[in-house]
């Protein structure tokens, strides 16, 4: 176990620019006929698979010569005629359970509430590298769909052989396959009496297009509804098996700290408490978590600790610690930047600065691990079960099938739960203790210990003609990240490029990645071109796009909103941003109201076009989108970690402020369906574009451009 | 230790722990009430809300001292015979959540309002629910919830 250690605090996931994580599969095929009793399965082989569970764009990519030999059952017919979809993905809120059983319900052409989805559980579901990078929509969507064509055909087939007649001829409808030339019928749960078929999934069969959708494509109620306004639902920190102990964990003073004395004499003389110290990792089970607090208040520790930068000196230090040569692949360059630069008629230099922020789940990173005959077995909340499963295994030096992670729908993590931290914790108490233990991280430890949305740095050297064309475009972000990095806008003269710093606090995804980082500096940098050469900023950025479906998102928002619009107070201000990330497209207008004395900042009314094309669930996707806008207008506004010498200075909800309800402005999201273009993922892009519609309607309220997030912490002190 | 005995959604429990332990933790971890969230253990973000005595309250911030006295109602305690209490039937009819991690707290602190203000303005709700952190960014529908719900107590009876 000496590896815990490096394991609990390794290097984050950053999946747009991490390298190929190393996998191993196992061999054998699962026996889903003992787990679901007899019917009809439909299996995906390998190569199918991973198709599906391509990861997100970017260097990561499966080793195709390595494929595993792993096959997965993705759906289930019983012979009650209970379907059951499997996908390794987590239900994090953002509500793929109930548009994932749509899309089987609609391809199968069954009820919808026949269908029922296991998601993210490593025995049961295939293999899956995370819910993360708007995925599941574009990955997983089709992917059932194929399974569910292939599982009709099957059940054609059956009732074909069954009447003796041609499958060509017969019809799948309403849950059962009917022979309109004689009128027989018959259910699908009747073919899949008595027998234990399998199917693999075929290459290519044609799958439903989004014209003719019936089940999906309409706003149904989210699945299990009920469980969760009645309490009933259980997350992992509510799970409490047979004889399960409380863990806590010893935390260091601040970040890099090493252990140099360590007295655990009067924790372990207490009563019912399990001690563990291993490496630097020391924790305590017990059967309370207050009895287990106490023991680690009683272990005497010294720690040695090691001096670190602020937050106050974060941007200066990201600067200067750049590596001096980047990656070719971090590196874009088209035309000549500095030809465009001469050719201009308006040029603007400018430097944006983006803070960490925190996640904040509200279900903190909890875990519940129980070890029986030599396995492991832990429910945790996390965006990445199969990975958890990895690193438990490595950790403890069992195999990977020796180890299950169980992801209950989770209260949600915005790209925050990709790590096994409260996993590898309750697990290494929960084998020395001989017994399940749960280990629910406080706010303050989920304000620490877990990871932030980086901080960065991105300048922009510009010029445009006198037309408002852009004749120039150089921008460089440090540490932040290459989400959203390219732009959008037409510009023959460009030069991108990405600086990686070393870390500073551990960091990682989170909702939309740098996406919003670039965007607020690109879309705040277009306002100021807009400003510099007297146009309408809308003008201005129709004038430099050509993407349609960029421009169409701009167009339904502002008409939405009512662009232009005529001041009729004092300190009101009319703010646009737009981009497009993912395969889908964002349009924000913002109109904030200013009160120069106080400097108060009211965000009045946002107003959003989204286009994700063919929309699986209206309902669950506006939730999502408006969800993303409030939550951008915490980042764009206030939020903010402060930290000095490795530690955290305002680890609570009561000094790191998240929107609450007065924060929330009047918000109208207009969705485009494209039924013509395949659906993207929505959880991440509507967040782009909030932060620079803020502040571009700041400047038109009041001259001042603000070009660092959050923008007024403290309010508008200047104004 | 404080034997004493709480009465939670009209069932007596006689429970026996020190004087300062919070109610949330002898709800969740002791009686199984799950329904009841840690958020933040500091009476910062809602989603422990209880009703003790009919009023809202955080129970991560109560100690069981200060519980006895009074019924508590908890989520689990708000339907009855099968039938949703009507601010959980409009949060489910309204979609009015995401994660829902935060719903425990939002129901129990919208049922808090209703009771003492039947008829609440869109100001009056958002004030109340200051304290109730929702994540998800729900906020827009969990406020047309809680209207709903007043229009449905108010055609129906209370």
């Amino acid at each position: 176990m000496s590896n815990v250690e490096g394991k609990l605090f390794i290097e984050p996931e950053r999946y747009e620019f991490s390298a190929a994580p190393f996998h191993q599969f196992e061999l054998a095929r699962r026996d889903f006929c003992r787990i679901l009793g007899a019917g009809i399965a439909v299996f995906a082989i390998a190569k199918d698979a991973l198709a599906a569970q391509e990861t997100a764009p970017g260097p990561r990519t499966f080793h195709n010569e390595e494929l595993p030999k792993e096959i997965s059952a993705w759906l289930h017919i019983g012979e009650d005629g209970s379907i059951t979809g499997f996908t390794g993905k987590a239900e994090i809120g953002q509500n793929i359970r109930t548009a994932l059983a749509q899309t089987i319900a609609d391809e199968l052409r069954v009820p919808f509430e026949s269908v029922r989805m296991v998601t993210a559980d490593t025995a049961l579901t295939p293999f899956d590298a995370g819910t993360f990078g708007s995925r599941t929509t574009p990955t997983i969507t089709p992917q059932l769909r194929r399974v569910a064509a292939a599982a009709r055909d099957l059940l054609v087939g059956v009732a074909a052989k069954e009447w003796n007649v041609a499958p060509a001829g017969l019809v799948a409808a309403d849950a059962k396959v009917s022979d309109p030339a004689s009128g027989r019928s018959l259910k699908y749960a009747e073919l899949a009496r008595d027998k234990t078929l399998a199917q693999n999934l075929p290459a290519e069969d044609p799958i439903t297009p989004a014209a003719q959708w019936a089940i999906a494509g309409k706003p149904v109620p989210k699945v299990d509804g009920r469980a969760f306004v009645t309490g009933r639902h259980q997350y992992a920190p509510d799970l409490r098996p047979a004889g399960m102990l409380y863990g806590k964990v010893l935390r260091p003073p601040s970040f890099g700290a090493t252990l140099t004395a360590y007295d655990d004499g009067a924790a372990k003389a207490k009563p019912g408490v399990f001690v563990v110290r291993d490496g630097d990792f020391v924790g305590a089970a017990a059967p309370s978590a207050d009895e287990a607090q106490r023991a680690l208040d009683a272990i005497h520790a010294q720690w040695k600790e090691v001096p670190q930068i602020s937050n106050k000196e974060i941007f200066s230090y990201l600067k200067q610690n750049a590596a001096a040569k980047t990656d070719d692949r971090f590196r874009k360059q088209k035309g000549s930047v500095e030809e465009g630069l001469a050719s201009a008629a308006h040029r603007l230099d400018a430097t944006y600065n983006v803070a960490y922020i925190a996640h904040a789940p509200l279900e903190p990173r909890a875990a519940v691990a129980q070890w029986a005959d030599g396995k492991l077995t832990v429910w945790t909340g996390t965006q990445r079960p199969f990975a958890n499963r990895d690193e438990l295994a490595d950790v403890f030096h069992i195999p990977e099938s020796s180890v299950r992670v169980i992801v209950p729908d989770t209260g949600s993590a915005y790209g925050g739960k990709h790590t096994s931290d409260a996993a590898l914790e309750a697990a290494r108490l929960a084998r020395a203790a001989g017994r399940p233990v749960k280990v629910v991280w406080t706010r303050e430890e989920e304000f620490t210990w877990a990871y932030f949305r980086p901080a960065g740095v991105i300048e922009i050297k510009s010029g445009i003609a006198s037309d408002g064309a852009l004749t120039t475009w150089e921008f460089h972000n440090y540490h932040s990240g290459t989400s959203g990095v390219d732009t959008p806008y037409v510009v023959a003269n460009q030069r991108t490029e990405y600086h990686p710093v070393p870390l500073i606090l551990r960091s990682g995804s989170y909702r939309g990645l740098a996406a919003t980082a670039n965007h607020f500096a690109r879309e705040t940098h277009m306002d100021a071109l807009a400003r510099a050469a007297n146009m309408d900023p809308l003008d201005l950025r129709m004038k430099n796009l050509s993407d349609p479906r960029l421009r169409a998102v701009l167009e339904t928002a502002a008409k939405s909103f009512g662009w232009p619009r005529r001041k009729t107070q004092e300190g009101q201000g009319f703010g646009v941003a737009c981009g497009c990330e993912k395969g889908s497209y964002v349009a924000t207008f913002a109109e904030v109201a200013v009160d120069k004395t106080s400097g108060t900042v009211r965000v009045v009314r946002l107003v959003e076009a989204f286009e994700c094309g063919a929309i699986v669930n209206p309902d669950g996707l506006r939730n999502q989108v408006v969800g993303a806008m409030i939550q951008g207008l915490g980042g764009a506004l206030f939020e903010a970690i402060e930290f000095k010498n490795g530690r955290i200075k305002n680890p609570h909800f009561a000094s790191y402020r998240v929107p609450r309800f007065r924060d929330v402005p009047e918000i109208e999201a207009v969705l485009l369906d494209r039924k013509d273009i395949p659906s993207a993922g929505a959880g991440e892009t509507p967040i782009m574009a909030v932060a620079p519609a803020i502040g571009n309607a700041i400047f038109d309220a009041t001259g001042i451009r603000l070009n660092n997030l959050p923008m007024v912490p403290n309010g508008l002190r200047s104004a | 230790m404080m034997a004493i005995e709480l009465e939670i959604n009209g069932k007596r429990y006689p429970v026996n722990y020190p004087a300062d332990t919070s109610l949330l933790y002898v709800l969740r971890d002791e009686l199984g009430l799950t329904g009841s969230k840690y958020g933040c253990g500091e009476g910062q973000c809602g989603a422990c809300t209880v009703l003790i005595g009919g009023a809202p309250r955080r129970s991560c911030q109560i100690p069981l001292s200060a519980a006895a006295a009074k019924p508590i109602t908890t989520i689990e305690g708000l339907e009855k015979d099968g039938r949703l209490n009507p601010v959980q039937q409009a949060f489910l009819d309204a979609g009015a959540f995401q994660c829902a991690y935060c719903t425990s707290g939002m129901i129990m602190s919208s049922v808090g309002l209703l009771q003492t203000n039947p008829n609440p303005s869109q100001a009056e709700i958002v004030q109340f629910l200051q304290g109730n952190v929702c994540r998800c960014g729900t906020h827009p529908r969990i406020i047309e919830a809680v209207r709903q719900a007043a229009k449905m107590m108010q055609e129906h009876g209370r």
